[in-house]
Formats: structure tokens, C-alpha cells, sequence
């Protein structure tokens, strides 16, 4: 199993996108670039967002957990995308119905089980609207950081690695 | 025992925390259940068999067991009402 990995690099603010589509290609890109994922990844985390939908409205902002097979997976991590202006996904369980969605957290992961309470502490943060407001008026990619690894718990791990 | 299958499309993330909210759920109330977690495409293998699906994902076909829509466990908004849902089900 791979270690979880928090850094600057996988933190992208403002993307500019004109759609879902691109939204994740880019995020994507940047993950592949700094060898988080596979080529694959990208064609395959925009498959499985036309089939399964990863939209959520929340007591916030809308955002979204767009994420793929661990087959497409290097080192496990959770990239995050303030968007410039809100991009249309699709709700989650549902077929066409969408959410304009400000916020993405790009899930890298691999076995079941193994992260249940890493994602359990970023379900919290949706139940907790105001918090993703404040993250949205973050200006610097240290300060959204260290604002979700206290959030997440990521501090206790040395080096923002959690094994 | 009731069979509740626990799907999501790939079976790795939302269903992981839906799941053991349910398993949490089933405990407060002292039942037993024989939770199955799994992908959306694997549930035709349980359909003699289970008896509640609770998914994240869309379905569009019919089943022979009622279906509940888990997204409220993931944003919050509403989760009280799916519990209950849930509850009656598991209590039936």
C-alpha cells in the first residue's frame, strides 16, 4: 500500500474550467505530472464521473469527490481545486440533475477500508458549510493546506505522510 | 438477518463511509445485520438474496428489494430522515 501524501503541489486555486470535463483533466494532468497517478487515471476519473456522478450540494458551497480505480493510482493523496467560477456536475445518485460546484476534492486512492477515517473527516467538512466557505476565501495554497491537514488530521503524521 | 447490500460505482470510497455508518446505525439499535459492500454493477449477484440496497450511485433498473438513496450520509442534509428509512427497513 501506498503512503497518503498532502503537499502545495497537488493544491490548484482558481482553475479556470468550462466544464467537468476539463476541470478533471486538469486536475489530472497535474497529478501525473508530479507522478501521483497514471496516464490512465485521467480517461479513467472521466469515465466514472459520466457514469457515476460525484456532485454534492452541501450546507455550503457545492462540491465534488471525483475519483477512479486504485489500479490508476501511484501514491495515494486527495488534490484539491478551488474553482475561479462554479462548474456544473452532476448530483450524485442522480441521472441529470446538476450543482454548481466551487470546490473539488480529486480522491487518489487505493484498497477499501484502508481510508475510512480520512474520509469520514472530509465528509465532516461538508456537514460543516462554513468551512468550506472560509476555504474558498483562502488566498495562498500554504494557507489552504494547513487549513485541511488540521482539519483532516494530517498533522499527526510526520511530513504530511500517513502510512 | 437482513441482507443490505451497500454500493457505490466502484465500491472503494463513498460506500466505505456509508457503510459503517450503517454498521453504526444497526448497533445503536441491537440489530444484526449482513451488510455487503460493493460496486453498484455487482448488485444483480445479490438480487435472490438481499434484502435493502443502500447506494451513492444512480440506478436505473428495478429491483425486488426497496432502494434508498445514501447521499445524505456524505453531506448531512437529510441524514436523520434516510436513517429512519433505513431503520424501518431493517426492523420489517
Amino acid at each position: 500500500m501506498s503512503e497518503f501524501r498532502f503537499n502545495e503541489e497537488v493544491i490548484l486555486m482558481n482553475l479556470e474550467a468550462a466544464d467537468y470535463t476539463e476541470v478533471l483533466q486538469q486536475m489530472g494532468e497535474n497529478l501525473v505530472k508530479h507522478h501521483y497517478v497514471k496516464d490512465s487515471f485521467i480517461p479513467a476519473i472521466i469515465e466514472r464521473e459520466q457514469e457515476f456522478a460525484t456532485g454534492l450540494p452541501t450546507a455550503g458551497v457545492s462540491v465534488a469527490i471525483p475519483h477512479t480505480d486504485a489500479v490508476h493510482v501511484n501514491q495515494k493523496t486527495i488534490s484539491i481545486a478551488t474553482l475561479k467560477n462554479p462548474v456544473d456536475f452532476v448530483i450524485m445518485g442522480e441521472v441529470s440533475e446538476t450543482t454548481p460546484v466551487q470546490i473539488v476534492f480529486m480522491l487518489a486512492m487505493d484498497e477499501p477500508h484502508s481510508q475510512l477515517e480520512l474520509l469520514q473527516d472530509l465528509m465532516k467538512i461538508f456537514q460543516e458549510g462554513t468551512f468550506l466557505d472560509q476555504l474558498l476565501q483562502t488566498d495562498s495554497v500554504l494557507e489552504l493546506k494547513k487549513q485541511v491537514t488540521e482539519k483532516l488530521n494530517l498533522s499527526d503524521f510526520k511530513g504530511g505522510e500517513r502510512l | 438477518m437482513k441482507q443490505v447490500l451497500v454500493a457505490c460505482g466502484a465500491g472503494i470510497a463513498t460506500s466505505t463511509v456509508v457503510n459503517n455508518a450503517i454498521e453504526e446505525l444497526a448497533k445503536e439499535n441491537g440489530i444484526k445485520v449482513d451488510l455487503k459492500q460493493i460496486r453498484i454493477a455487482e448488485v444483480s449477484t445479490y438480487e435472490d438474496t438481499a434484502d435493502l440496497l443502500v447506494t451513492t450511485a444512480m440506478t436505473k433498473k428495478e429491483y425486488s428489494f426497496p432502494v434508498i438513496n445514501a447521499r445524505t450520509f456524505l453531506t448531512g442534509i437529510g441524514v436523520e430522515d434516510t436513517k429512519k428509512q433505513i431503520l424501518e427497513e431493517l426492523l420489517k
